[in-house]
Formats: structure tokens, C-alpha cells, sequence
């Protein structure tokens, strides 16, 4: 029995001495992760006392019950998404996809109809019905459609003006704004490479300068922030570095201070990842940040590194695993950013997207496994790509999108995640 | 049975209870008129001076998804706004109902940019919009849209002398809120407002000493003004960082902001750092402090000076006391720097196999 209990990381018995140490210097950043840290403890005694064996559980059924609902209907708490509805689709039918619970042809075909109704005139998709054309929920329409997968799904997307609309967005600077008239950061090169490189729309000149202006994101940390000068913060540099992989530039940008900062991102008591330096364990970051690794593994790969583990990425999966289980769900359903927080679909998108990540490693020739808690807990592998994304046939045709005859989930190049239009700062 | 146990059952009345309780509490702001006061709300659909407009319904389609069961008073609002939207009518009317339709949904990006156009084309007083906005950001600062609203009003009426003030106050609030810090680069640097920044960094890094973003906001500011280059500035805030070290040896912000001046120079340029930090080990321990080290000894291999075998040796140990005790979390992150830097720097005849094939690693090591 004791052998059980220590089996999990969070409750051997020197996981304390993980604590946070203030140096007897208060300040509101060591309160606050004090605070965070005594909540965590609670949940885990809390769970210890009910249950003799600990086996975290995904709850599948509460999660997937959540999410169908979803699909259909939301409460007047959802108002505030109401320019991001293409977003909760994509939120939940990933989710869904990382659950393997596939959605009935029906649903799809309803959820394709209203994103074709969230496609603007002037190409690209919008917030809601009627709203303007935006590069986020461009990027969660696109997304959600070829999760979907069928040919209705791939022809509600207007190509042509999909192009025209990203065209629209581009700076001078190699820069995206978010929409005319809208805001610059990294997300929107995220967003416009993601969906251009699935429909295969990319021109020679589309992303003329993009690389190098995402290059300027990285700062005197090792990560990206949202704009030249800002600190580093781990949904920008997701999309920062996913961008660059999507369009073969990786290797502009510093790997190994990158690989320094998100390394240093995930909490040595919590397990789970902060989305920045002296700031606070959330849920979503278990993608932004975890996410990360397999897309540095895979850079540094190519640039020829010999020393990489060929059996674990470069994070601790089982203390994330551990994290995400025992701390982020909700019994009702659905994932949270920490406990006493309320769940909603973007955390659930994320915290089951990090699950993943944590569960699966591998590359063209390997996957290992490494499941916590009861078997039942795995997730769709979603880590690692087939390499037909990377290869040169995307490029050669413009006359249909990138269609993936392996399943989907093995098909994504990256993780396709990213930043919602709501802020998460 | 208390209400949640009752509600446990029902996941929608859960999260709605959940939600609600998140957003209870927030005061009703009223900045413009009073017809958003509970009691004499009136929709839009009964104001006889909206009569002559058809609101337009939203076109979710005859099986919708992602259905939001939006309240009247919403859907009034916004049936309205699609009907402006459609006639693209620039009236005064107009401009009101984007700010009802705001506060019901601020991250409504069509709405903002419809209002700005509106702004322009009944040209408005801007120091009033200014006004509004100040108010809007104050309830709801880690929100986009209204931050690019501030930064567009801003630029049209180039006026930042209010910005680094308003978002002072902010920070004092949340000293770490991103989109403040971003709009704050931006005015610093677009209307060249770099004098008192450092102060106001200092400050800030007086009150919390582990705020990441002034320590970012401290490098933004060197950098553009005077840089890293010039000795005297390098050696103060070498100086300046190890002071902060010593207070706090835990504050991970103080030693990445010390590595992070150094690195593109190289650490182990930086004249008796190496020497200072081995003194100060005893006293002011730390994973960081183990890892600097790494840092250095690294450094010093990869510009060949000193004794190869004997670096190497130490920054092996050091990686392996991080990955086994002080820094266990990382294990893999300081397996793989071990491993990488016996590759890279090893002797010629152990650097012959690279160690690719390792076993899986228990989940319990030590």
C-alpha cells in the first residue's frame, strides 16, 4: 500500500521540501503562490483521505457529457464569447477528438453550417453571424472544420478569399494585425500560418518577413512575448515557435534558451505549468507550455542534437499528469485553470490537450506511453506529427486543402492550439 | 441539503451557478446615461425614437450550435446593432447603442470598430472618449479591445500625457497585467517617454521584488536608452541584480535578469562573477544558484579557456545535483544538458558514443 501511495510524485514524502521558499522577504508574489500552494495541498490531503489507493481518474463520461451540451446550448454566462463562437466549437470538438469520442454526422454537419455562417463576404471567419472577419476565430473555424473532416466540412472554406483576408491582415513588418483596424501580436502569425498551411494557400510572399518579426518576439529570457519587447509569456510563445515550425523556420530562433525558459516554467510542487516567471500554475498552460517541448524535441532534432532523450520529452509528464488529474477537474465536468476556479471549455480544450502531451512520446519510429492513474485515462496521442505535414506536398497544389488519410489526431502537425480572442492575461 | 449539493446533479444550473458567482458582485457602472438603470431600462424595441429601425435577428441558422441563451436585454441590444450595422447608419443614436452593447459584451471587437468609425465620422469629442475609456478599462483591464481602443484614441489625438499616470494606476492594481505593460511600451516608445522609467521600475521592484514584468520593463529601458554596452551601466546593474539575489535567493526573476545581460557577452567574460557566486554559495543557496554555475562553467567550455576536463567535471556534477536533488522537477531538462555538454565537450574517446539508447527512467529515482 505504501508503495501505491508513493507511486504518485505529489505524495511522497519529500514533495514538501517542493514548497515555495520566500527567503523571509514577503512580497505579493510569494502570498500569492503560498495561497496557491496551501489550496493544492488541501485537494491533494482531501483526496488522499478519500481514497486508500490513489488512481486518478479522467471523468470521461462527466467531461464528455459537458462538452456535447455545450455543443448545443450555453447559459447567458457565455455572453462574454459571444465574438468567439467558432472558438467554442473548436474548444469542445477537440476536445471531444482527444476524448475519442467522435461526434454525430449531424452535429457536424449543423456546426459546419453555422461556421459557414461565421465566414465573411471578404474571406476569413468572424466572431458570430454578422460580425467581422478575425484571425482567431479564422484560426478556430478552420481548425474545427478539419477535425470535422468530411468533404461538406473542407468545402464550406472559401480559399480564395481565405487568402484575400490574410493578405488584408499582413504589415508591412512581416507582422499580422488581428483583424482591420485591429491589434499586432504573435498569435495572429500563429493563427494565419495554421490555417494557410491547412489549405494550403501558403505564397512565396505571404509570410514575407514573418520569421524574422517572431525572431524579435524572443527576449533577454529565452521566450517570446506578445510583441517585440514584452516578457516572455507562454501562450505567445507557443504561438511564436509553432508558427516558425509550421513555416520551416525553427531554427532562426534561439532553441536553447528557449528550451531553458519553458523548462523552468512548470512548478516544482503544483507539477503543473505558469504562464510566466513568478506568476501563478494555470491549467491551459499544460498545452501552451508543456506543448512546447515536442516542438523543441523535434527542432532540436533536426538541427542535428544528439543528446535528446529518446523516451521522454523534456518536462516532468507524470507530475503535469498528476496536476491536471487530482487538481483541474471539476466532478460535474470539465478542466479548470487551479482548484476554485470555474471550468469552462477553453480550460477544458487545454488541460485534456496537456494530458496528451504528458501521456504520449514519440516521433516517426517511437511512442511511449506513460499513463497515470487508471489505464482508462489515455487520451488521443496528439503529440506528434505525421511527417506528410512537413514534407513539401502542401505546397505543390492549391486545388483542395490538405486532406489527411491517416486519422486526424495523427495527422495534426503541432499542437494547433492557441490563444482564444478572449484575453487569458 | 445545501443548494450545491442539490445542484450537483445538473451540470448546466452548476456552471451557471459557478458563473454567477464569479461575476456577482460587480457594481453597475454607469458612465453614460441612466437608461441602463435596473429600474428604467427600456429596451430598444419600445424607444419611440428607434421606431422607424427593423432590429435585425442573428442568422445562426435553423439548427445552431454553441447556442447562447442570451438574456432580452442582449438580444434587443444587439438585434439593434445589426440593424445599424446593415444600414451603416452614423448617427448620434448609433454611437450611444455601441456603448450599451459594449458593456454588455466589451470583447465584441465588430462593435469597437464600428465605434471608432462613428467617432470619426460624427467627430466626437475625443478627450470624452478618453474619459469613457479610462472607466471602461478600470472595470475590465485584461481585456484587448478596449486597450487598442485607448491606443487608437491616443494616436489620433497624440496626446499621451495621461497614459503613463492611468496606467500606473492600473498596475497598482495588478502590477503584472499584461496588456498595461504593452500599451505602456508602446507610449514610452512611440512618443519617446523614456525619463522616469527606471525610477518607476525601481519602484515597482521595491514594492514586489519577484514582479517578472518590472524586471522585463527594467530591460526595456536600458535597452533603448543607454544599453548593456557601455561598462558603468553593465557593472551597475550586474551590481543591482546581485543585490536583489541576496535578499532573496528564491526569486527566480533576479537570476534569470542577471543571466540574461550576460549571456550574449558571455558569463564568463563578466570579470570575478564566478568567483563572487562560489563565495556567496554558502550563504545564498538556490537551484538558481547551482544552475548560474552550469551557466558559466558551460560558457567558459565553449570559449575554450581554462582547463576543459576540470569545467567539464564540475558542470557535470552540478547538472546531475540539479536533475537528482535540488531541481528534480527538471530532471529530464538537466539529463539532457548533462548529456549534451559530454557530447559537445567530452574527451575525444568518451564522446565516441553519444548515450542515445537510455533506458526508460523510473518513475522514482533515488
Amino acid at each position: 500500500m505504501e508503495e501505491e501511495v508513493t507511486q504518485l510524485r505529489c505524495f511522497r514524502e519529500y514533495h514538501k521540501s517542493e514548497l515555495f521558499k520566500d527567503d523571509g522577504v514577503e512580497t505579493v508574489t510569494s502570498v500569492e503562490q503560498k495561497k496557491v500552494e496551501g489550496t493544492i495541498q488541501q485537494v491533494l490531503s482531501a483526496y488522499l483521505q478519500n481514497h486508500k489507493i490513489p488512481q486518478p481518474e479522467l471523468l470521461r463520461d462527466q467531461h464528455c457529457a459537458y462538452l456535447k451540451r455545450g455543443l448545443r446550448h450555453l447559459s447567458d454566462a457565455y455572453e462574454c464569447l459571444d465574438a468567439s463562437r467558432p472558438w467554442l466549437c473548436y474548444w469542445i470538438l477537440h476536445s471531444l477528438e482527444l476524448l475519442d469520442k467522435p461526434v454525430p454526422t449531424s452535429i457536424s454537419s449543423d456546426v459546419c453550417q453555422f461556421l459557414a455562417r461565421c465566414q465573411c463576404p471578404t474571406g476569413g471567419f468572424a466572431g458570430g453571424p454578422g460580425q467581422q472577419a478575425h484571425l482567431a476565430p479564422t484560426y478556430a473555424a478552420v481548425n474545427a472544420l478539419c477535425i470535422i473532416g468530411t468533404e461538406e466540412a473542407y468545402s464550406v472554406i472559401d480559399r480564395q478569399k481565405l487568402l484575400e483576408f490574410l493578405y488584408s491582415v499582413k504589415q508591412p513588418d512581416g507582422s499580422f494585425v488581428m483583424h482591420v483596424g485591429g491589434e499586432v501580436d504573435v498569435r495572429s502569425a500563429y493563427c494565419a500560418a495554421s490555417v494557410a498551411s491547412l489549405t494550403n494557400i501558403i505564397t512565396s510572399t505571404l509570410f514575407a518577413g514573418t520569421p524574422g518579426w517572431i525572431v524579435s518576439c524572443q527576449n533577454w529570457e529565452g521566450g517570446l512575448g506578445g510583441v517585440p519587447g514584452l516578457e516572455a509569456h507562454g501562450g505567445y510563445t507557443f504561438c511564436g515557435m509553432a508558427a516558425m515550425v509550421i513555416l520551416g523556420k525553427e531554427d532562426m530562433l534561439d532553441l536553447r534558451t528557449l528550451l531553458r525558459w519553458v523548462a523552468s516554467r512548470q512548478m516544482r510542487f503544483e507539477g503543473g505549468f505558469q504562464g510566466r516567471c513568478n506568476k501563478l500554475v494555470d491549467g491551459c498552460y499544460s498545452l501552451w507550455q508543456a506543448g512546447l517541448l515536442p516542438l523543441l524535441h523535434r527542432a532540436l532534432y533536426k538541427e542535428g542534437e544528439l543528446a535528446l532523450s529518446q523516451a521522454s520529452w523534456m518536462f516532468e509528464q507524470q507530475a503535469l499528469q498528476e496536476y491536471i488529474l487530482l487538481c483541474c477537474q471539476n466532478p460535474a465536468g470539465g478542466l479548470l485553470d487551479k482548484p476554485g476556479k470555474s471550468r469552462d471549455f477553453y480550460h477544458t480544450c487545454y488541460c485534456l490537450s496537456g494530458l496528451s502531451v504528458a501521456q504520449h512520446f514519440g516521433g516517426r519510429d517511437v511512442h511511449l506511453e506513460l499513463v497515470i492513474g487508471k489505464d482508462d485515462n489515455r487520451l488521443v496521442c496528439y503529440a506528434f506529427s505525421s511527417d506528410r505535414e512537413t514534407s513539401g506536398e502542401k505546397l505543390e497544389n492549391f486545388s483542395k486543402p490538405v486532406k489527411r488519410d491517416l486519422p486526424p489526431h495523427v495527422c495534426k502537425a503541432l499542437f494547433k492550439d492557441n490563444l482564444t480572442g478572449k484575453s487569458h492575461l | 441539503m445545501s443548494v450545491e449539493e442539490m445542484v450537483k446533479d445538473i451540470p448546466q444550473l452548476q456552471e451557471q451557478e459557478q458563473d454567477r458567482e464569479e461575476s456577482e458582485g460587480e457594481p453597475e457602472t454607469e458612465y453614460y446615461g441612466d437608461s441602463q438603470s435596473k429600474g428604467g431600462y427600456v429596451f430598444y424595441r419600445d424607444r419611440k425614437e428607434w421606431a422607424d429601425l427593423e432590429p435585425v435577428p442573428q442568422d445562426d441558422g435553423p439548427n445552431p450550435v454553441v447556442k447562447i441563451a442570451y438574456s432580452e436585454k442582449f438580444s434587443d441590444v444587439y438585434d439593434y446593432f445589426r440593424a445599424l450595422l446593415k444600414n451603416d447608419e452614423k448617427s448620434e443614436r448609433a454611437f450611444e447603442l455601441t456603448a450599451d452593447a459594449i458593456d454588455l459584451n466589451a470583447a465584441n471587437y465588430t462593435v469597437w470598430h464600428y465605434r471608432r468609425v462613428l467617432l470619426q465620422a460624427l467627430k466626437k469629442d475625443l478627450h470624452e472618449e478618453l474619459r469613457y475609456i479610462t472607466a471602461i478599462i478600470e472595470d475590465q483591464p485584461k481585456n484587448y479591445q478596449v486597450w487598442h481602443h485607448r491606443r487608437m484614441v491616443v494616436e489620433w489625438l497624440q496626446e499621451p500625457s495621461k497614459e503613463l499616470n492611468f496606467i500606473a494606476d492600473i498596475l497598482s492594481q495588478d502590477a503584472k497585467n499584461y496588456h498595461a505593460w504593452q500599451h505602456r511600451q508602446w507610449v514610452i516608445q512611440e512618443y519617446k517617454l523614456w525619463d522616469g522609467e527606471l525610477e518607476y521600475v525601481e519602484q515597482l521592484l521595491e514594492e514586489d521584488v519577484r514582479n517578472n514584468s518590472a524586471w522585463n520593463q527594467r530591460h526595456f529601458v536600458i535597452s533603448h536608452t543607454t544599453g548593456y554596452s557601455d561598462p558603468a551601466v553593465l557593472a551597475r546593474e550586474v551590481q543591482y541584480s546581485l543585490e536583489q539575489i541576496k535578499k532573496a535567493p528564491h526569486n527566480e526573476s533576479a537570476w534569470s535578469y542577471l543571466k540574461g545581460i550576460l549571456q550574449d557577452r558571455g558569463l564568463s567574460t563578466y570579470n570575478g562573477l564566478l568567483e563572487q557566486l562560489l563565495e556567496m554559495q554558502s550563504s545564498f543557496s538556490s537551484p538558481y544558484m547551482t544552475a548560474f554555475l552550469v551557466d558559466i562553467y558551460e560558457d567558459l567550455l565553449e570559449s575554450a579557456s581554462g582547463s576543459q576536463e576540470d569545467t567539464l567535471k564540475k558542470a557535470l556534477e552540478l547538472c546531475e545535483l540539479l536533475a537528482t536533488k535540488e531541481d528534480t522537477i527538471r530532471r529530464e531538462y538537466w539529463r539532457y544538458v548533462g548529456r549534451s555538454m559530454q557530447s559537445k565537450y567530452g574527451a575525444r574517446e568518451e564522446a565516441g558514443e553519444p548515450s542515445l539508447a537510455e533506458p526508460k527512467e523510473k518513475a522514482e529515482d533515488d
